[in-house]
C-alpha cells in the first residue's frame, strides 16, 4: 500500500502524471463554473447539458464514420448547448414549469442519444468501441490526444471563468441590478451557458454522463457551507474539486477495478455531508444546537417572567410561588416545566422551597428585565407604528428575547422614559 | 409474438410512469423523479448481491425503500441545511449512484446486470425471461407480469385516493385545514414512484423512466386544464410512444427504450408547436384568451 502510494504520488509512469493533471483540470474548471449555475439556482442545468451531449457525440461519429476528438468535441457543444436553448424556449413560451421542462429536455435527449449510440454499435462499424465510455466515463483512457483535447477545453474553461468574472458575479447575485445597469445580461448568460457547456464536454468523458452533474453540482454546494464570499466560494470548491481528482486517481490506480469518476464522485459526496453536518457556521448539527439553545433561553425567560408577573399581581416578590400559580399565568408543558425549573434552580434564579417555588435576586432582576422589555416593545409598537393595542403582544412576545441593553436604552429614551404600557400595565423600571 | 410482448411492456411501463408523472410535474417535482431513478441503483444492486431476483417483491420493497430515503435527504438538506432544492437533488441522487457505480463494479463477477442496462435497460430482453410454475406450466414473461401488478398498484392508489392527491396538489393548505395530511400524500407517492422506477429499471433503465414520468405528462399538460383528461391524455401519449417507438427502434435496430423517449419528445415537439400556434391565431381573431393565460392548473 505504501509503495502504491509513493509510487503514485511521485509519478513514477508518465500515465499518472497525464490522468492526475487531467482529472485535476476538468475537476477545477467544473467546480468553478457550477459556482455559478450554483448561485443562479440552475444546478441542474449541468445535468441536463451533460445527458444532452451524447446524441451530439453520435452525430459527429455518424456523419464522419470515425471518432475524432475535435468533431465530437464541436457535436458535444451542439447539442449540450441546444438542450439548454429548448429548455429555456418551453419555459418561457408555455405554462410548462422549469423542472418538468429540465425532465423533459434531459431525458428525451438523452433517449435520442441511446437510440444513436445502439444504432451505431449495432451497424458494425469497428471503429465505433469506446464510444459509450461517454456514458459512465473512463478518466484512465484520458491519453495521448484525447488528453490534449480535453485538457484544452478545461483550460479555455478556467480562463473564461476569470475572464468573466466580474459579470458572471453580478448576474448570480443580481440580475435586475446588472439588467437596470445597462449590461448586456443576455449575452453575459450566453456566454455563461457556454462555458457551462464546455465544462461539461470537458468532463464527460472521465467521469460519464450521470456524475458529470456532481463535479459541477457538489464542490459549489460544500463550499457555500462555509463562506458567504464569492471568491472564497470559488477557491474552495477549486480544491475540494481538485482533492477529489487526485484521490480517485489514486484509487483506481491502487485497485485498478475501480472507477476512477464515481469515486471522484464519492470523495466529493463525502466532503459534501462533513460540510453540510459539521461546518461551523451553517452546518446543520451547529444549526440544530443554536436552535435548541435559543428555545432553551425563551422558555428560561418566559417561565422567570411568569414568576415575576405574579408576584406583581400579588403585590410582593418574596412569597414562595406553587406551579399551579406559574400555570394559571402561562401554560407550559409539564417536560418543559421540569426542564426549564431545573436549569434556572442550577443557574441561581430560583430557590425552591419544599414544593414551592421562590425566585432569588438575580432571577426577579431577569425577570423584571424580560417584563419592562416586553411592555416597552408594545408601548413603541403602538406609538411609532400605530398598531393597535391588542395586537402588539404576539410579536413582544418574541422580541423581548433579543432586544439588546443599547437597544433597551434607545428604546426608552425614544418613549421618553414611560411609565405605563398600551394596556396600562405599569412599565417596571431598570434595577 | 415478442413484438406484441415487448409493445405491451412498454405500454404498461408507459401508463404507469404518465399517470404518477402527471401528478409530479403538477406538484413541480419532475426531477425528484430523476434523482429516484437514479438513486435505486444501489439500492438494486445490493439486492442483486443478496441473490435476490430483480423482479422479487423484496426488491421492490427495498429500493421503494431507497427511493423514501432519497426524498427524505433531499427534503432534509433543503429544510434542516438550507441548501437549495436544484443542488439538495443534484448532490443527493449523483452520491447514491456513485455508490451504485462502485458496488457494481467491485461485484461485477456477481451480479447479472451490467452498466449500460442501469442507464438504458433492454426490453427487447422482456419475452425471453418466463415464469414457469412448479407443473410445468409457463404463466408468462416474468416482467410483463411484475408491470402488470406495478399498474394495478397505481391505478387503485389513484382511483381510491384521486380527491386527496387532487386537493394535496392543488392546495395544501387547504388540506391540510380539511384533516388530509399533504405530506403523507407527498410520500405515498413516492413509495409509489420508486416502486414503478424499479420495477421498470430493467426495461427501460434509469433515464429513460424520467422521459416517461416527464414527457407524456407534459404534453397533456399542454392541452388541458382539466387533472382527469390531463390522466387520460398522458396515457395515451405514453402508450403511443410505446408503439411507435417500438416501430422506430426496428427500423433503426437500435434501442427500443431510446426510441420510446425519442417519440415522447417528438409528440410533444408536435403538441407545443400546434398549442402556439392555436394560440396566435386566436390571439390575431380577438375572440378568446390565449389557453396559456388562463392558468386554472398552476
Amino acid at each position: 500500500m505504501k509503495e502504491t502510494f509513493i509510487e503514485f504520488f511521485t509519478f513514477s509512469y508518465p500515465n499518472i502524471t497525464y490522468v492526475v493533471v487531467g482529472t485535476v483540470l476538468l475537476s477545477i474548471s467544473s467546480a468553478l463554473v457550477g459556482c455559478f449555475t450554483f448561485l443562479r439556482k440552475k444546478s441542474l442545468v449541468g445535468d441536463v447539458v451533460s445527458h444532452a451531449v451524447l446524441p451530439g457525440i453520435c452525430l459527429s461519429f455518424l456523419l464522419t464514420g470515425y471518432k475524432n476528438p475535435l468533431i465530437i468535441v464541436a457535436g458535444a457543444f451542439f447539442t449540450g448547448w441546444l438542450s439548454i436553448a429548448a429548455l429555456d424556449y418551453v419555459v418561457r413560451h408555455s405554462k410548462i414549469k422549469e423542472d418538468t421542462a429540465t425532465g423533459l429536455s434531459l431525458s428525451v435527449f438523452f433517449g435520442l442519444g441511446i437510440l444513436l449510440l445502439t444504432f451505431i454499435q449495432h451497424s458494425g462499424n469497428a471503429q465505433q468501441t469506446g464510444l459509450d465510455a461517454f456514458l459512465f466515463g473512463k478518466a484512465a483512457a484520458l491519453v495521448g490526444q484525447d488528453l490534449i483535447v480535453f485538457g484544452i477545453l478545461a483550460v479555455i474553461t478556467l480562463l473564461m471563468v476569470l475572464a468573466f468574472f466580474k459579470e458572471f458575479q453580478i448576474i448570480a447575485f443580481d440580475q435586475q441590478f446588472a439588467t437596470s445597469m445597462g449590461l448586456p445580461v443576455k449575452s453575459i448568460e450566453m456566454i455563461l451557458t457556454s462555458v457551462t457547456v464546455l465544462a461539461v464536454v470537458a468532463g464527460i468523458q472521465a467521469v460519464g454522463v450521470v456524475l458529470m452533474a456532481a463535479m459541477l453540482i457538489t464542490p459549489a454546494a460544500t463550499a457555500k457551507f462555509w463562506t458567504d464570499r464569492l471568491q472564497v466560494m470559488l477557491l474552495l470548491a477549486a480544491i475540494f474539486g481538485a482533492f477529489s481528482g487526485i484521490t480517485g486517481a489514486f484509487i483506481s490506480y491502487a485497485a485498478p477495478a475501480m472507477p476512477t469518476g464515481p469515486w471522484m464522485v464519492m470523495v466529493l459526496s463525502f466532503l459534501a455531508l462533513i460540510s453540510f453536518f459539521f461546518a461551523p457556521q451553517k452546518g446543520i448539527l451547529v444549526r440544530l444546537l443554536r436552535q435548541r439553545r435559543i428555545r432553551r433561553k425563551q422558555l428560561e425567560e418566559n417561565l422567570l417572567k411568569a414568576f415575576y408577573a405574579v408576584g406583581e399581581r400579588l403585590g410582593t416578590f418574596d412569597k414562595p410561588l406553587t406551579l399551579d400559580q406559574i400555570g394559571e399565568k402561562r401554560s407550559f408543558r409539564p417536560e418543559e416545566l421540569r426542564i426549564g425549573l431545573r436549569r434556572l434552580v442550577s443557574h441561581g434564579y430560583l430557590r425552591r422551597q419544599q414544593s414551592d417555588w421562590q425566585l432569588t435576586a438575580d432571577g426577579l432582576s431577569k425577570g423584571r428585565r424580560v417584563q419592562r422589555l416586553h411592555r416597552l416593545w408594545e408601548l413603541y409598537l403602538t406609538e411609532y407604528l400605530s398598531i393597535a393595542p391588542d395586537h402588539v403582544h404576539e410579536d413582544a412576545e418574541s422580541i423581548e428575547h433579543v432586544i439588546t441593553p443599547e437597544l433597551e436604552l434607545e428604546l426608552e429614551r425614544l418613549l421618553d422614559h414611560p411609565i405605563h404600557d398600551p394596556h396600562q400595565s405599569v412599565i417596571p423600571s431598570r434595577d | 409474438m415478442n413484438a406484441l410482448i415487448i409493445i405491451i411492456t412498454g405500454a404498461l411501463v408507459a401508463s404507469s410512469c404518465s399517470i404518477l408523472g402527471s401528478f409530479l410535474i403538477l406538484r413541480k417535482m419532475a426531477m425528484v423523479s430523476d434523482a429516484i431513478s437514479h438513486a435505486v441503483l444501489p439500492g438494486i444492486v445490493i439486492a442483486f448481491l443478496l441473490g435476490s431476483d430483480i423482479d422479487s417483491l423484496w426488491m421492490l420493497a427495498g429500493a421503494g425503500a431507497v427511493g423514501l430515503l432519497t426524498t427524505f435527504l433531499i427534503e432534509f438538506f433543503h429544510q434542516k441545511g438550507r441548501l437549495q432544492t436544484d443542488a439538495s437533488i443534484g448532490v443527493t441522487f449523483t452520491w447514491l449512484f456513485a455508490l451504485g457505480v462502485i458496488l457494481l463494479s467491485y461485484y461485477a463477477g456477481d451480479a447479472h446486470i451490467d452498466e449500460a442496462c442501469v442507464l438504458y435497460g433492454e426490453i427487447a430482453y422482456v419475452p425471453l425471461d418466463l415464469i414457469e410454475l412448479d407443473s410445468g406450466a409457463i404463466l408468462g414473461p416474468k416482467a410483463l407480469i411484475v408491470l402488470l401488478f406495478i399498474l394495478m398498484v397505481n391505478l387503485v392508489f389513484v382511483t381510491l385516493g384521486y380527491k386527496e392527491l387532487k386537493i394535496t396538489t392543488f392546495d395544501p393548505s387547504f388540506a391540510r385545514s380539511v384533516g388530509i395530511s399533504p405530506s403523507a400524500w407527498h410520500y405515498a407517492l413516492m413509495s409509489l414512484v420508486s416502486l414503478t422506477t424499479v420495477g421498470s429499471f430493467e426495461s427501460v433503465g434509469a433515464i429513460l423512466v424520467v422521459a416517461l414520468i416527464v414527457t407524456p405528462p407534459a404534453t397533456a399538460y399542454l392541452m388541458t386544464q382539466d387533472l382527469t383528461r390531463m390522466l387520460v391524455l398522458a396515457v395515451s401519449f405514453g402508450i403511443s410512444s410505446s408503439i411507435l417507438g417500438y416501430f422506430l427502434a426496428y427500423v433503426l435496430d437500435g434501442s427500443i427504450s431510446g426510441a420510446m423517449a425519442t417519440v415522447a419528445g417528438l409528440q410533444f415537439a408536435v403538441v407545443f408547436i400546434a398549442v402556439k400556434q392555436r394560440n396566435r391565431a386566436i390571439i390575431r381573431q380577438g375572440t378568446a384568451p390565449p389557453l396559456e393565460a388562463t392558468k386554472v392548473l398552476h
